[in-house]
């Protein structure tokens, strides 16, 4: 055995090892990434063949944290079940509630009738989420690879967009805060202020990780190279989101079918070129600075009015109406007993969300409630890859190409 | 066919859909498969509707392809040559749907656990779950629905079977034990049952 350590060279060096193992067992090892494990990111379980060191086979399990979500929406009426998509992609919650609304309002066909004042404010809502999201992604994708101290520095950020949601709707995680048809309530007084104090201050956080990490030698070692997903790949598998972008195919549904008010937004979408981890990586800083510019444009423009649809067949009315007007009480029992009245006919509407495209089939046969609500989570299509990406990696790659890939297991399981 | 402006396209022959699929990603460009859905019409026949959301990147364009599959061969091709990513989503419509997939390269169950006996998805399928005798696995019975957020919805054709104090609950669950429902049931020390309720209270 040479004693040349070759660091320019993993895979030679694991091959050569993984051919003196084999003399010696000759054969290979089955390895339980189990459920219950620190760098699957939830739970998620994967059963590793491996030879050495090297993976040949990977079968990925998933259903860990199956709820029955799409069951259980058949049961409910369509305000009754946005709970449940706070729950979906769980670091994102806000994102999930507009895209599951913006949904039911393209069945309902009211979605030219949001006033702008909800659309901005959906839009702050999504961006804020994406920013809290990737900061999450990119903290653990660290911590897995070993750099632990990003990890806090993302979550200090993250713990100050907790306190906005907190004041926006009440409670930092579970939110809740989209209604068929608006929102549950306005902006508090003074929140702006504070959003714009914490996107001061957010950037200096994305400069400080990026000195951290971007040109560090032990992090490019250990994700340039790993995990390449080629363009064609990419795109066969069902991929979206920053791992379809790192991949180089530039789709982002912001800009490819413009939802609320982004086509009247100026940003950029970052596209990678090779696909491997280190590109991912980069496409999700360059989505949070993004986010941060769509961020200051739409507290800028924010515009005032109401904040719901006009029409009482859909919002719930006022209170004091509802306690003394006959028609008012009717639309509200009507609208919290039997639901909105959805048409008869199904939809498909999807959503940028930071993991990728969460998409809501609705298929309804008139009623409140819908027939079938079927959720295509970009988790799930994402892990699908898996066993595809990982034979012909290293052990300790794995975790290099999880963190990468930033999914929920919330959202793959439903 | 046109509903809020997506295009959808029924096809008659369940068993030519391949054939179809492969059409549309060679010959019109639909090279991404967004995700394939199934739907239970429960009553009608045929009983499944399965539905394909296709989308080209070049024209940046969706379109919708649903075919009817029966009860009794609820068997359809694969498209998994077609898009590898149909993988995993016609592995999840077997696995709550029960429809099987001919010529999948894995068609096993992907969200419940191996052996599990039931196709959780379809209508006939209560929401609180079946009980199954599945070994090594914890957790089996029903859940407990009592209080639960599921409240019938008015006018509900079957809002008497639905509702929780009315339904009977399955034998075998455990929390259901020793849980009493009705008003009249509940006795106080002496054995005797309390007094009217509120809307029995007589003028």
């Amino acid at each position: 055995m040479s004693d040349e350590i070759l660091f320019s060279e993993p895979a030679g060096r694991a091959a050569q090892g993984a051919e003196e193992l084999r003399d010696m067992v000759g054969e290979k090892m089955v390895l339980n990434m189990g459920p219950s494990h620190p760098a699957t990111h939830g739970v998620l379980r994967i059963v590793l063949e491996l030879d050495g060191e090297i993976i040949t086979k990977a079968a990925p399990e998933i259903g860990y944290l199956h709820r029955g979500d799409e069951k259980i929406a058949e049961n409910m009426t369509y305000t009754q079940f946005i709970p449940y998509t706070d729950r979906l992609d769980y670091l994102a919650p806000l994102a999930n509630n507009v895209a599951y609304a913006l949904a039911v309002e393209k069945l309902l066909g009211i979605e030219k009738q949001l006033t702008a004042r909800c659309q901005y404010i959906r839009v702050i809502c999504c961006e804020l989420a994406r920013i809290s999201s990737h900061l999450l992604g990119m903290g653990a994708f660290a911590l897995d690879i070993g750099a632990i101290t990003i990890f806090l520095h993302t979550f200090t950020e993250r713990e100050k967009i907790y306190n906005l949601c907190e004041s926006l709707t009440g409670a930092r995680f579970t939110t809740s805060y989209t209604r068929i048809g608006g929102l549950a309530r306005d902006l508090p007084p003074g929140w702006v202020e504070q959003c714009r104090q914490f996107l001061k201050e957010v950037v200096v956080n994305f400069d400080e990780t990026e000195t951290f990490l971007t040109r560090n030698r032990i992090f490019v070692d250990r994700t340039q190279g790993v995990g390449r997903i080629s363009r064609e790949d990419a795109i066969d598998y069902g991929l979206t989101g920053p791992n379809l972008r790192g991949s180089g195919v530039d789709y982002d549904l912001r800009k490819a079918h413009p939802y609320l008010v982004y086509d009247q937004l100026e940003f950029e979408v970052p596209v990678g070129t090779t696909g491997d981890c280190y590109d991912r990586y980069l496409v999700r800083i360059e989505e949070m600075r993004q986010s941060v510019r769509i961020l200051r444009q739409c507290l800028d423009k924010l515009p005032g009015g109401p904040v719901n649809v006009a029409d009482k067949k859909i919002i719930l009315p006022t209170k004091d109406k509802v306690l003394t007007k006959m028609e008012e009480l009717i639309h509200h029992f009507i609208n919290v007993t039997q639901g909105v009245n959805a048409p008869p006919g199904e939809i498909y509407f999807s959503a940028e969300n930071p993991k990728g495209e969460l998409g809501f089939y609705i298929h309804s046969k008139g009623g409140g409630t819908p027939h079938r609500l079927k959720i295509r989570a970009p988790s799930f299509v994402n892990l699908s890859i898996l066993p595809r990406l990982l034979p012909g990696h290293m052990i300790s790659d794995v975790s290099a190409i999880l963190g990468s890939f930033d999914f929920v297991m919330g959202e793959c399981d439903r | 066919m046109e509903f809020r402006g997506e295009c959808t396209l029924k096809l008659a022959d369940a068993e030519r859909i391949a054939e179809i699929c492969g059409f549309a990603r060679k010959d019109m460009g639909f090279d991404y498969l967004v995700d394939i859905s199934s739907v239970d019409n429960y009553g009608d026949d045929p009983r499944f509707t399965i539905v394909y959301h296709l989308y080209t990147h070049a024209q940046r364009c969706h379109l919708r392809i649903k075919t009817d599959v029966a009860e009794q061969k609820a068997e359809v091709p694969t498209v998994t040559d077609v898009w590898r990513t149909a993988d995993w989503h016609e592995r999840e419509i077997y696995d709550m749907m029960g429809i099987q997939f001919r010529g999948h390269p894995d068609l096993r169950r992907i969200l419940m656990w191996e052996g599990y006996p039931y196709f959780p998805l379809r209508k006939d399928f209560p929401l609180a779950g079946k009980s199954s005798d599945v070994p090594e696995v914890a957790f089996t019975n029903t859940t407990p629905m009592m209080g639960g957020p599921f409240v019938t919805i008015a006018g509900g054709k079957d809002s008497i079977a639905r509702e929780p104090r009315v339904r009977i609950p399955e034998s075998d669950s455990i929390s259901m034990t020793g849980r009493v429902e009705r008003r009249e049931d509940i006795k106080d020390a002496h054995g005797k049952a309390f007094g009217p309720g509120p809307i029995e209270k007589k003028p």
